[in-house]
């Protein structure tokens, strides 16, 4: 029996790894519908979005890379689609520069689904460095910082632009935002433009946000994949982030078991003793 | 000179700053804004220094042959590369549109970067369940307060440990997130901004000066 439990915390990786593959592949062709219940970060968040006007503006700046595309991307196109239906006029801002193509192509996928226009239902600023100064600069005018737009257009040219000036002109700031910028947007935009925000964010980084929840200074968060499929949810269209917590929900139930096994085997095979 | 000339350009534009921050005057607005381009302006010259920084590091390291030093070369050619296909692609500016916007760069872009960036994070799935079954081990009363909550908050942000709790986990879990989660984090958000606001200080009057090399 004890080189059972000794066996138990010998594992090798390659099991442990086997076993992760499979049951990212399995739930993916097997379909299976699990319930998900929309938690209030994420209702308030929704909910703003819709309480605005239609033809209102909103500010969307995407600050996330490839590498966390398979969580940021359902969030970003929920929360289009959700826009798009309501004909809220779209401005994107890309201040995290390995991400500025990514977003303008997820831009573009989005607007041709909905059959929107470029300039006149969304436009896109792209990246300046250094995003401190630039929502800084933002709360005086949109301009000091984007002059032009990502093709090098200039803002007085676009249509959707005339009129709007600084975050006063944008009913809500919702960012999809996988860095340390987050943080730069509720320091030195919110607090010091007042402006309505609301966050998305990687499942990581969300357990950080839920102070700025409670003290008012957000809205609303989105966190990792779980939020996006709860916004999928929200607006009735079920898409990649509700397929993805299927796999989600496996794989982390898979770490629990072998998280485990692996304590049971330190109790049971006299490793515990032996550290002591 | 060198050193006095430093501390005064610190001293004058910290003080301006902050004091602008509390007049709500034209004068100080103009200053505010003037200063908010000056600040992208040296980001901007920041980045040109990491740049030559990063080719230094590297162009030594494949000089001297020093262990890694054919990752310091690869490094370093898609470093050019990049910026000659940044800078000679077949667009120019105002002349594109949505979907327009092609060439070396987006297709290095899209084909090189992505994926490898994706992969690389994607990875992260395995070695965290292998590095979890070995080190999450309940040795002590608090590793076994942090393996009960890790256990808890992984089921219950998902909808299955819903499924396999009855809605239990995802209770507690919220109540992890929003009560202990909370209390820590303020605690830590706190004392870092009064750490940063006594290293301003410090930096302001000049008595903290590595930023100036050496000390």
């Amino acid at each position: 029996m004890k080189r059972f439990f000794d066996r138990l915390i010998l594992i090798d990786r390659r099991v442990i790894f086997l076993f992760i593959s499979l049951s990212v592949i399995v739930p993916l062709l097997v379909k299976v519908e699990l319930p998900l219940e929309v938690t209030p970060e994420v209702r308030r968040v929704y909910e703003l979005v819709e309480s605005l006007p239609d033809g209102s503006r909103i500010l969307i700046p995407c600050e996330y890379a490839p590498d966390v595309m398979a969580e940021m991307e359902p969030m970003l196109y929920a929360i289009l689609r959700q826009c798009y239906r309501k004909n809220l006029k779209v401005i994107v801002t890309a201040l995290y520069p390995t991400g500025v193509n990514l977003i303008e192509k997820e831009l573009r996928y989005m607007a041709d689904q909905m059959g929107k226009k470029y300039a006149e239902d969304y436009v896109y600023l792209g990246y300046r460095p250094y995003p401190a100064a630039v929502i800084l600069s933002m709360g005086q005018d949109f301009r000091q910082s984007f002059a032009v737009d990502f093709y090098g257009t200039p803002l007085d040219s676009l249509p959707m632009m005339k009129g709007v000036k600084n975050y006063k002109d944008v009913g809500l700031v919702l960012t999809v935002n996988a860095t340390g910028g987050t943080e730069y947007w509720i320091i030195y935009g919110r607090e010091r433009y007042n402006f309505p925000l609301a966050i998305g964010v990687t499942a990581v980084m969300g357990a950080d946000y839920y102070n700025y929840l409670k003290t008012g200074q957000i809205v609303g968060i989105i966190p990792g994949l779980k939020g996006a499929a709860e916004y999928e949810k929200l607006i009735d269209q079920p898409g990649e982030a509700v397929r993805g917590m299927n796999i989600q929900s496996i794989v982390h139930l898979l770490i629990v078991i072998f998280v485990l096994v692996g304590n049971v085997g330190f109790f049971l095979s006299g490793q515990y003793k032996k550290k002591k | 000179m060198r050193r006095q000339l430093p501390l005064a350009i610190t001293f004058i534009t910290a003080f301006t700053l902050a004091v602008q921050y509390f007049i709500p005057h034209r004068t100080f607005e103009i200053l505010y804004e003037v200063s908010q381009v000056w600040l992208q302006i040296v980001g901007a010259f920041a980045m040109v220094l990491g740049i030559v920084s990063l080719w230094q590091l590297h162009w030594g390291k494949a000089r001297g042959r020093k262990p890694g030093w054919g990752y310091s070369i690869v490094t370093l050619v898609c470093l050019t590369a990049m910026i000659v296909f940044g800078f000679t692609g077949p667009t120019k500016l105002g002349e594109v549109g949505p979907g327009e916007w092609i060439g070396p760069f987006n297709w290095s872009y899209d084909n090189v970067l992505s994926p490898l960036s994706a992969t690389m994070f994607a990875l992260l799935a395995y070695f965290i369940a292998s590095a979890a079954y070995r080190a999450f081990r309940a040795r002590t009363a608090l590793a076994t307060i942090l393996l009960l909550s890790a256990v808890i908050v992984m089921l219950g942000r998902v909808p299955l440990g819903d499924v396999i709790s009855f809605g239990l986990f995802s209770k507690v879990a919220n109540w992890l997130l929003y009560v202990p989660n909370v209390a820590a984090k303020r605690a830590i958000v706190i004392g870092v901004g009064l750490g940063v606001a006594a290293m301003s200080l410090k930096v302001m009057l000049g008595i903290e000066r590595s930023y100036m090399g050496g000390e």
